[in-house]
């Protein structure tokens, strides 16, 4: 695997891929995801739909490699994904973050380089620069010595977005990042997610606020433990499509999205 | 006051007590840091009661001896603590319950083993501690204990701590998480057993809570959070030894009262999270 700069693959000269195979993932309970296939690259900003137990959580914690799968297969430029990937960077629903935790805004960010700087290794010149270099482009560098809990959602959400660049990660995985922001952390984060398409990553993301897939996404896959539908918004995002997914909760007895 | 100190440092005894309660609090503060950012002082504390049963099966094997305490305590702890496991795995139960019931079970056991082995003397001792009958070769033992459990600990400092942040983004970052897990429980373990010559397997918890709990409440840096643990767990175990000696205490259950009342004027008095400060603000 070639180490290209992650935030300029149209350098590259071809379209890095991410394609999806028959994935199936298995609960104990029964299937959560079951028969999905749909392949999206570098550039893509795309949106994961769907009511509540849909398995949206579930896809993306797959595709990051921490759920095992049953069936199928996740290719990312070719190669099949293993357990984890550099190239990966997974980003949990802010309710599953321990906020009191004592750790700097830096400390975390910092966290990204461990792939690099490994179990012992003191942290380079390239790690501290990439550390900076990732806290500058989401605006932290006056709170990085904050504490964690001491920061807005907008801010918290843009911790793990710099830890993220920090690790120099291609593909961007987002669970409900929009959830429990205001009205303006919600618009300043749909730009950061736009410019980090534009600069040539993927961002896939579950998103449940129906008003502003148009403004933020270029795909969207409408997700039911199957997969309903696949494809640019245009194409996709139709009134016909999105009935058939939410017509009755996937997951009877949950409340729907 | 100078006499204080130095009248008890003339006993050799008080000597290695006060050395090895310098020793076990620093390890036990340091590791304490770990407990409470895991959240797991209830699951440390009935793996401590579980080593209970185990001196008691080793004793009752192998006779009396320094190694044989030491192994059944460690093999009970390792087979409570995995059997807890296994039954919350194979049945609709969940581990704290399943942890429960097996170490009281244990515990039991052990103590009517232990009162028919003729070592009543020593129950006492695995119970509560007994840091001024310590011998040279007890102290080495707690050194070269505290050396490999602080070895560990500060060695794999950086996974551990991503583990404990956030599991699933340290699992993404290729953190091998759940051998991670498994070695800090076993480093924990190991630290508990040291512990309890100074105060026992009924008190071993405090000691292994109460010093990082303490400094969690004044300040928000991992790295105070560690290595003042360490201090305020090491100064507050030599510290008992001596109000032991002057004031006639049982050590074990003073170092645990000493650190309680650390604990009680960091919870009151923090500048920070203390309980004055959040009745000023509450006020305003």
């Amino acid at each position: 695997m070639s180490v290209a700069p992650h935030d300029s693959c149209a350098h590259c000269g071809h379209h890095h891929e991410l394609s999806v195979e028959n994935l199936g993932v298995r609960y104990r309970e029964g299937r959560a995801l079951d028969d999905i296939s749909f392949a999206t690259s570098c550039g893509s900003c795309v949106a994961l739909i769907g009511p509540n137990g849909a398995g949206k959580s579930t896809l993306l914690k797959a595709i990051a490699g921490l759920l095992p799968i049953a069936a199928g297969k996740i290719f990312w430029r070719g190669t099949q994904v293993a357990k984890w990937s550099r190239e990966i960077a997974y980003l949990p629903q802010r309710e599953n973050v321990d906020w009191q935790f004592p750790i700097t805004v830096r400390g975390v960010v910092r966290m990204g380089r461990y792939p690099q700087a490994g179990w012992w290794r003191p942290f380079s010149a390239g790690d501290a620069a990439a550390v900076e270099h990732a806290m500058a482009a989401m605006g932290l560098l006056d709170l990085q010595h904050r504490q964690i809990s001491a920061l807005s959602g907008g801010q918290q959400q843009r911790v793990f977005l710099a830890r993220a660049l920090a690790q120099e990660a291609h593909v961007l995985l987002l669970d409900e990042p929009f959830s429990g922001l205001d009205h303006p952390a919600k618009t300043a984060l749909a730009q950061i997610l736009r410019d980090l398409t534009k600069e040539g990553r993927l961002v896939l993301a579950a998103h449940h606020d129906l008003d502003t897939v148009r403004d933020i996404y270029d795909e969207v896959l409408l997700l039911r433990r199957k997969c309903v539908a696949f494809g640019p918004v245009t194409e996709v995002f139709t009134k016909d499509l999105l009935e058939q997914t939410f017509a009755q909760p996937a997951n009877a007895g949950k409340e729907l999205a | 006051m100078i006499d204080w100190l130095t009248e008890p440092l003339q006993h050799p005894f008080n000597q290695r007590a006060i050395l090895a309660a310098l020793l076990i609090g620093l390890t036990n503060g340091y590791a304490s840091a770990f407990v409470v950012l895991k959240k797991s002082a209830l699951k440390v504390g009935s793996l401590s009661h579980a080593l209970l049963p185990g001196i008691a099966v080793a004793v009752l094997v192998a006779g009396l001896h320094e190694w044989s305490a030491f192994l059944g305590a460690l093999f009970a702890a390792l087979l409570i603590g995995l059997g807890s496991l296994a039954v919350s795995r194979g049945s609709r139960l969940d581990q704290d319950s399943s942890l429960a019931i097996l170490y009281t079970a244990a515990f039991s056991g052990g103590i009517i083993l232990l009162r028919r082995l003729g070592v009543t003397q020593q129950i006492d001792e695995w119970l509560f501690g007994n840091i001024m009958g310590l011998r040279d070769g007890d102290l080495w033992t707690t050194f070269w204990i505290s050396c490999a459990a602080l070895g560990v600990l500060t060695a794999l400092h950086r996974p551990l701590l991503m583990t404990l942040f956030d599991t699933e983004v340290a699992a993404t970052l290729g953190v091998p998480i759940r051998a991670l897990n498994y070695l800090l429980l076993a480093v924990l373990i190991v630290v508990l057993i040291a512990s309890l010559q100074a105060v026992g397997c009924m008190l071993a918890l405090g000691l292994l809570v109460t010093p990082a709990a303490t400094i969690y409440l004044l300040t928000d840096s991992t790295n105070a959070l560690f290595w003042g643990g360490s201090l305020l767990g090491g100064l507050a175990s030599a510290a008992a030894v001596l109000i032991g000696w002057h004031l006639n205490l049982e050590q074990g259950p003073t170092i645990v009262l000493v650190l309680g009342t650390a604990f009680l004027l960091a919870f009151i008095f923090s500048p920070k999270y203390g309980l004055l400060k959040r009745a000023a603000a509450n006020g305003r």
